[in-house]
């Protein structure tokens, strides 16, 4: 018991640590003054302010379209690679897991401005299509790391009868081996809209004029204090994504109650 | 998983509609790139500019002089306008970067700027030729009266052990040279080995007392009451005073560095004749003031001075200095590759101590 | 029929992965080549290891010693954290294993600098942390602009990355295993460090490199909460592109950082063979 009670403190407490943050820009979204260092006041004027607030809605849409892209071209050529992964021998397996992992380990700054040094040797102009280039290179290990365990367990008789019945190669894909690796694929994609979202160091080495994301915009506002528009459109699509998850999770919650095992570790 | 999925789609489909009303089509009359420092001018002024010549607005800002510089230097991303300080200028000048103004297309300019300005200004632009003033000012400190002794009026405060973790620092290398050197008597664009590691070390031995080095930051802590003094421009000065009455400017007494921060046009800009148009729209009296109220930086548009409403800012000796008053007071000058080097090496010595 | 399948899929194998491959090429191995190229030459192209060897200056070498101190503690803590943590959370509830992955990216919905940005506003001297000691006459916290700052604005930006491969790794460990070791006699402690640890390891590593590697690369972390009194070789090396415009030397410092992560790209893939630890 006393064991149990000291376990949830430590995880309230550590989930207090990581959600501390959030709660502050939550408050700094309440605050009726402009600078972050005073509080003048619960107001919402910040949430009316927002709408009218172009270059920060400019932002937002570029975010998205960019997480929306980029997650998706990476989830085509991500799935796409992984069937042919699967297909290869152990060596070239391991080489394409390899190059796959490059950019999930090399570190951030490096990818920037390799990509950076890329872009301005092949005179690309530095605008929405570069961002777009390099959130693709960054997200598609993502895929490829959560579709590649779920192909593995697809029996590939099951598509080789299809194809013996006559389904073309496409069709006996979609069938049979695509129900299979959805929630790979879907969870890959979910990961690689996140990490696009939240990316700020290789956008900021590869971004050009005019073209802000989120993250660019808020490191060009640090320097003469965040505008509090931003704290409240975050706190907007943080409570937004929170609902959801509560609302999703709460269904099933009822039945998982029965099986839920008490084990002491 | 499922829940996964639904959460990624459910709020794609609430946020993206949100996004939506941010998504503007080009003008009708083409666009202009424009590359400010941070929050430089009045965002209105940028709708009103659009809706009255159909002219899109590409707007980027930028910390730095020195982060400026790079960008336009490799030509990645076209730029049309300009907003760099005196001795950038000299270098985007000298090393060809900038076109020269037809001011035949900027009638506001000639008419509305003081000509002190233009004088001024001939230090890094000889002719006049490619630069039009938009802003000016001094490097001072900015100091909490209730939490320093007595009066301020030197560099030295800067390096007084009582005020330790409770100075701010300028977090550029021009800027923080400019105190060392200064405080010492040299010119601020010194170019002597000696001079130079006298600053250097003395900027070391600050280095324990510095609670932050900053550039805007500096504004936002002030006002929370973060720091004592802080290393400022005079244009944070009105608004940091207004939002914190305890705050007080000054100009110390070895001297300090008047800059002008002027409209220029890049060399290969794609849309001349709306950059001209643009730098025009901002020279007018009604958008300068505009512009003026909202950054409260000191403007040269006399003009724009004479419909200030509020008479202590008119005069007031923070915005617009008389001068003549104060000693030992130098722009800075662009030093070539060589010094810039030798600086970039100095402050790195520095960051790194 | 099945021979004529395993044939026809061979040359099929290869198309596909062409795409891949290809993107592959261009926008990763070809950019790292230019890392290469510029950190190998000087401005007028000659070839020269001056910019590497740069990393042995004072203001460099200091800069690469400190990141490597700050993150070698920060994955510590992290790993110290976040073992205990990913024990319980494992031991809680069979059947939430997605509900604990969202939790923990959950709040990269909210911007990383602006999360970063409110520890500033937590840890300030007038901050929220220090009002809260204020008001329970506890003596103030002043860490704000310090290495220590750093440290846990790396911890709190990382811990997900260690958290995740943990749990994912003590899930799959079988309880059969477990039981079948106290069975046997071994006590709790006995137990864990020769069953359960062990078995964990690769998820362990892992998570050791999700950590160690952005915590030693980081600039804007230390730019954030170090007062930019702290240069990390990130910070130079962000600076030598951005404002100094050296990128030749910019490169060269970067190919001694990517030695670093070469070294723990070869440690995971030597204790993480089949990609076990992996924190999806």
């Amino acid at each position: 018991m006393i064991k149990t009670t000291a376990q949830k403190i430590y995880v309230g407490l550590i989930f207090l640590f990581l959600y501390a943050p959030i709660l502050t820009l939550m408050m700094l979204s309440f605050n009726a003054s402009r600078t972050r260092a005073k509080w003048g006041g619960f107001s919402l004027k910040w949430y009316a302010d927002l709408f009218r607030n172009r270059e920060i809605m400019q932002a937002l849409w570029n975010t998205l379209l960019i997480a929306f892209i980029a997650s998706f071209v990476a989830v085509v050529i991500g799935t796409v690679a992984c069937i042919a992964i699967n297909r290869m021998g152990r060596r070239s397996r391991a080489v394409m897991m390899g190059i796959t992992n490059i950019p999930m380990l090399d570190a951030e700054i490096v990818t920037g401005i390799s990509l950076m040094l890329l872009f301005i040797s092949f005179g690309l102009k530095f605008g929405l299509g570069t961002i777009l280039l390099s959130h693709i290179t960054f997200c598609i290990p993502y895929v490829v790391l959560s579709v590649m365990p779920r192909i593995r367990q697809v029996d590939a008789s099951v598509y080789e009868a299809a194809l013996d019945l006559g389904a073309p190669p496409l069709k006996a894909f979609f069938k049979v081996v695509f129900p299979d690796i959805l929630p790979g694929v879907l969870s890959g994609y979910l990961m690689a809209f996140t990490i696009s979202l939240d990316d700020f160091i290789i956008t900021h080495f590869t971004k050009g004029a005019g073209v802000d994301t989120l993250s660019t915009k808020i490191y060009t506002e640090v320097k003469k204090g965040i505008k509090p528009e931003m704290y409240a459109l975050s706190t907007i699509i943080f409570v937004t994504v929170l609902l959801l998850l509560f609302l999703v999770n709460k269904a099933p919650k009822e039945k998982r109650g029965k099986i839920q095992t008490v084990k002491t570790g | 998983m499922k829940k996964i999925l639904s959460i990624a789609c459910l709020s794609a489909a609430l946020l993206l509609p949100l996004s939506g009303c941010g998504n503007t089509s080009s003008g009708e009359n083409g666009e202009v790139i424009v590359y400010n420092w941070g929050e430089y001018l009045d965002p209105e002024t940028l709708q009103m500019f659009e809706e009255e010549t159909g002219i899109r607005v590409v707007y980027d800002e930028y910390e730095t002089n020195e982060i400026m510089y790079p960008k336009v230097e490799t030509g990645a991303t076209e730029y049309d306008v300009l907003c760099p300080s005196d001795y950038m200028i000299q270098k985007l000048i000298d090393n060809d970067l900038l076109a020269e103004l037809n001011f035949d297309n900027i009638p506001n300019a000639k008419a509305n700027i003081g000509s002190q300005y233009w004088e001024q200004s001939t230090e890094f632009d000889p002719e006049n030729k490619y630069s039009v003033p938009y802003c000016w000012g001094t490097v001072g400190i900015l100091y909490n009266k209730t939490m320093v002794d007595g009066t301020i009026d030197s560099w030295s405060v800067l390096w007084d052990e009582k005020y330790a973790d409770n100075i701010l620092m300028q977090d550029s290398v021009r800027d923080a040279f400019m105190v060392s050197l200064k405080r010492n008597g040299y010119s601020m664009n010194s170019t002597d080995a000696g001079e130079l590691e006298t600053a250097k070390q003395d900027l070391i031995d600050q280095k324990p007392l510095v609670q932050a080095y900053v550039v805007d930051q500096v504004r936002d802590k002030m006002i929370g009451n973060e720091a004592a003094i802080g290393v400022i421009y005079s244009g944070e000065a009105i608004y940091t005073q207004r939002e914190n009455p305890d705050l007080e400017y000054v100009i110390p007494k070895e001297g300090t560095n008047v800059w002008i921060d002027s409209w220029v046009i890049t060399k290969n800009a794609p849309n001349k004749e709306n950059a001209e148009k643009f730098i025009d729209f901002m020279c007018r009296p009604d958008i300068a003031l505009k512009n003026f109220e909202y950054i409260t930086y000191s403007t040269p548009n006399d003009a724009a001075r004479e419909l200030i409403e509020e008479d202590d800012i008119r005069n007031s000796p923070i915005a617009f200095p008389e001068l003549s008053q104060y000693s030992n007071l130098e722009t800075f000058r662009y030093l070539g590759e060589d010094a810039d080097q030798l600086y970039n090496d100095l402050w790195k010595e520095v960051k790194s101590n | 029929m099945k021979l004529n399948t395993v044939k026809h899929n061979k040359p099929a194998g290869r198309l596909l992965s062409a795409p891949f491959l290809l993107w592959e090429t261009l926008f990763i191995i070809v950019p790292l080549a230019m890392v290469f190229y510029y950190g190998l030459t000087d401005r007028s192209g000659a070839f020269t290891l001056e910019n590497v060897a740069a990393i042995l200056g004072a203001e460099h070498a200091k800069a690469l010693w400190l990141s490597v101190c700050l993150s070698f503690v920060s994955t510590l803590i992290c790993f110290l954290l976040a073992y205990p943590l990913a024990m319980i959370l494992a031991n809680m509830n069979v059947n939430q294993h997605s509900f604990i992955v969202l939790i923990f990216i959950l709040p990269m919905w909210m911007n990383f600098l602006l999360r970063t940005l409110a520890w500033q506003t937590l840890l300030e001297k007038n901050g929220v942390i220090n009002n809260i000691l204020e008001f329970l006459h506890i003596p103030p916290l002043n860490i704000i602009n310090t290495p220590a700052a750093i440290i846990l604005g790396m911890v709190y930006n990382f811990l997900p990355f260690m958290v995740l491969p943990i749990y994912n790794s003590l899930v799959k460990v079988d309880p059969n295993v477990i039981n079948a070791a106290r069975d046997l006699g071994a006590n709790e402690l006995q137990t864990f460090f020769k069953i359960t640890f062990p078995l964990t390891i690769p998820g362990v590593i892992s998570g050791v490199t999700m950590v160690f590697v952005p915590a030693l690369t980081t600039f804007v972390i230390s730019k954030l909460l170090g007062g930019s009194k702290i240069l990390l070789i990130g910070n130079v090396i962000e600076e030598e592109f951005t404002q100094a415009g050296n990128w030749h030397l910019g490169s060269g410092l970067s190919i001694v950082l990517m030695i670093f992560i070469i070294f723990n790209m070869v440690i995971s893939a030597v204790f993480d063979k089949n990609g076990e630890g992996n924190m999806l």
